[in-house]
């Protein structure tokens, strides 16, 4: 199994008071609550965590991106991927992922994942997003493309890693007259691509065309295994046999010396009322065509009031006994950790430790006793279910590869 | 009062596109076209236009419920596409009304052809970049809140929609919202070339505003003005955006 330490680089150090007053804090909530003194902390002590959770053993550090909002202030997964190849040495740098119709030059993306590849020595894994329907309309992208765009922006890239330049590349979306970046990833045939997502039965049917693992982010345990369902239909329909080395899952998991510290600690997933990304405008975070035409109905009407989010989270309460948040000491969160890998089989698990106003001590400390306890539990708890991540089932890169496909240039030491 | 009006509905075939068109009245030709949340089937204004011309009222291609075209990208697609319905209809000399985002299209449609339309209505036209202020952004706000926003007086807006409107009319307007992203995303709403096409139409035109518009800002029709210096302004009072169906006896004044 691979697991994977995650934040969202959250900045609660906004004043909450003011979002609950506009009503959102995100897209238009107003920058001129954000306070680069903090955030130069906060970006800081991100680092020492990262730092450690690599020295206690986590087999990888899971980014992301977001934009216009507190809730994450990553605004460029690829910056601080940049900045983990230099400062670590082991841990997979896996980025959950690039929003590829943001871009209006994938090539940019390619080069720029190419350098952080070499830098890392081959550690980076590139995962692909659409990105969220606000961060379309902070990006000014049109999301009536978003879809196209994805999958366009995805094609140009896996080309510009394999595909000897230059070549002209003359797509709906995106045409380049010449496509010959001088810097090419480290990892052959290229960096694996792992596939997150949340709602859309259409990302789950794709990753599995291509043969991406996917990872579902923070899903319950019966919205997980009707994905793996899926995935797993149409892996066999595209001629490979799924399982749990296709198969991520990002949890809520928080780890203290005490019950009541990590209950309290805890309490910060569901900091911004419980929204997964922050107290959202549902017409912002919907943008017309954006959406499954099979969700239009529901979204028009959630945007209206008229219907519950297709987003909601229940109270805290019910998410930590239906095991959707995990808290406790090493012993309380080992078993019920155990519980969630029997009842879904993942193969990539990644820990989502601290949200919120969870101060610097408490995360190192969480951080710490994940790599002294539970880690090593997780470990034998894998191997005795036979959860393989994909580097230990050896799985190709994608469905044009074969298991024996070169793996990885040699880095200079 | 007038007896009633007899709507006939039609598909009209356009290189394998079905357009959906309304058509009732005999006089003069008339196409009318809606703004960018679509348009209801009936109008008191469309009943009293009939009565002097024959109107013609189609569904763009991509709104409401009407068969999206996977390759349209602009508004100026959709203007070729209606000049090829008028030819299709033999109706090339048509009146045009274009309310709205409908003006935009009717400008463009002129601008491809100076002297054909016997004369030009544009009512709160989109297609030109205010000089003061923007169109009104409808990506940031709620689909009841950006159609109620083409309206002064609220009451009016709930004659025709309901205070509460129904489930199928937002999906219909978010339907009407993605084919606008579509093919109007960026710039949003206007071109940037149109306000050089236009000095060489010829054919009568009238810019009607409402004095209230709160969608296009109403000192735009200065540069209508600008653009097509022979245009005639008529501002209506205690009026918004939605002219068409806020005061339909002034509009039809107009016509």
């Amino acid at each position: 199994m691979h697991i994977m330490y995650f934040t969202e680089q959250p900045m609660a150090t906004y004043p909450a008071d003011k979002g609950l007053e506009f009503g959102a804090t995100a897209l238009m909530f107003s920058n001129s609550h954000f306070d680069p003194v903090s955030g130069s902390r906060l970006y800081n002590e991100y680092i020492e965590q990262y730092k450690l959770a690599e020295a206690v053993g986590f087999d990888g550090i899971m980014l992301n991106e977001h934009h216009n909002a507190p809730f994450c202030m990553q605004a460029k997964a690829n910056v601080f991927a940049s900045i983990l190849a230099a400062i670590t040495e082991r841990v997979k740098i896996v980025i959950l992922g690039n929003p590829l119709p943001l871009a209006e030059n994938p090539v940019r993306i390619a080069e720029e994942l190419a350098m952080i590849d070499m830098i890392s020595k081959g550690r980076l894994v590139s995962g692909f997003v659409r990105g969220g329907g606000q961060e379309q309309l902070a990006t000014g992208v049109n999301p009536a493309y978003n879809r196209e765009r994805f999958e366009e922006a995805h094609d140009l890239i896996i080309r510009t890693w394999t595909q000897a330049g230059p070549f002209r590349f003359e797509g709906a979306h995106y045409q380049h007259r010449v496509v010959n970046p001088w810097a090419v990833p480290l990892q052959k045939p290229h960096p694996r691509v792992w596939i997150p997502g949340v709602i859309s039965k259409e990302t789950v049917v794709w990753a599995a065309r291509q043969g991406y693992p996917y990872i579902a982010l923070n899903t319950t345990v019966e919205q997980t295994n009707k994905i793996w369902e899926l995935y797993d239909q149409t892996a066999e329909e595209a001629g490979f046999k799924g399982g749990p080395e296709y198969h991520g899952y990002l949890k809520q998991v928080h780890v203290a010396e005490t019950e009541e510290k990590a209950l309290e600690n805890a309490r910060q997933f569901t900091w911004m009322q419980g929204e997964f990304t922050g107290l959202a405008h549902p017409v912002w975070s919907t943008p017309a065509g954006y959406s499954s035409p099979e969700n239009r109905r529901g979204f028009v009407e959630f945007s209206t009031g008229r219907g519950s989010s297709p987003r909601r989270r229940p109270s805290f309460d019910e998410q930590i006994q239906n095991n959707m948040i995990i808290a406790g000491t090493p012993k309380t969160v080992t078993a019920k950790l155990r519980q969630v890998m029997e009842q879904t089989r993942p193969g990539i698990m990644s820990l989502w430790a601290n949200d919120g106003a969870v101060s610097h001590a408490d995360s190192m400390t969480c951080i710490r006793l994940f790599g002294e306890e539970v880690l090593p539990a997780l470990r034998e708890t894998a191997k005795e279910l036979d959860l393989k991540s994909p580097f230990e089932a050896n799985t190709p890169v994608s469905i044009h590869y074969g298991p024996n496909a070169p793996k990885q240039a040699v880095a200079a030491e | 009062m007038a007896e009633p009006v007899a709507w006939s509905q039609t598909q009209v075939d356009l290189g394998g596109l079905p357009v959906r068109l309304n058509r009732a009245g005999k006089g003069p030709p008339l196409l009318v076209l809606h703004h960018d949340t679509g348009t209801p089937e009936r109008l008191a204004l469309y009943d009293a236009l009939a009565h002097r011309f024959d109107v013609m009222v189609p569904q763009h291609p991509g709104y409401g419920h009407s068969e999206r075209p996977q390759w349209m990208r602009s508004a100026r697609d959709l203007a070729v596409l209606y000049r090829w319905l008028l030819t299709a209809l033999d109706q090339p000399r048509a009146t045009l009304l274009g309310l709205g985002f409908g003006g935009w299209i009717a400008a463009e449609m002129a601008s491809m052809a100076p002297a054909d339309a016997a004369k030009l209505v544009l009512v709160g036209p989109m297609g030109i970049k205010p000089a003061e202020g923007f169109i009104l952004d409808q990506a940031l706000v709620s689909h009841i809140d950006y159609a109620r926003a083409g309206f002064h007086d609220q009451k009016a807006f709930e004659a025709i929609y309901g205070a509460d409107p129904s489930t199928d009319q937002l999906v219909e307007w978010d339907l009407c919202r993605e084919m606008c992203f579509r093919i109007a995303w960026k710039p949003y709403m206007y071109s940037q070339t149109l306000p050089h096409l236009l000095g060489g139409v010829q054919s009568p035109t009238t810019i009607v505003w409402g004095a209230e518009d709160k969608v296009v800002p109403p000192s735009t029709a200065q540069q209508w003005l600008k653009a097509m210096p022979k245009a005639k302004l008529e501002t209506v009072a205690g009026c918004g955006h939605c002219v068409d169906m806020e005061k339909p006896a002034a509009l039809a004044a107009f016509i």
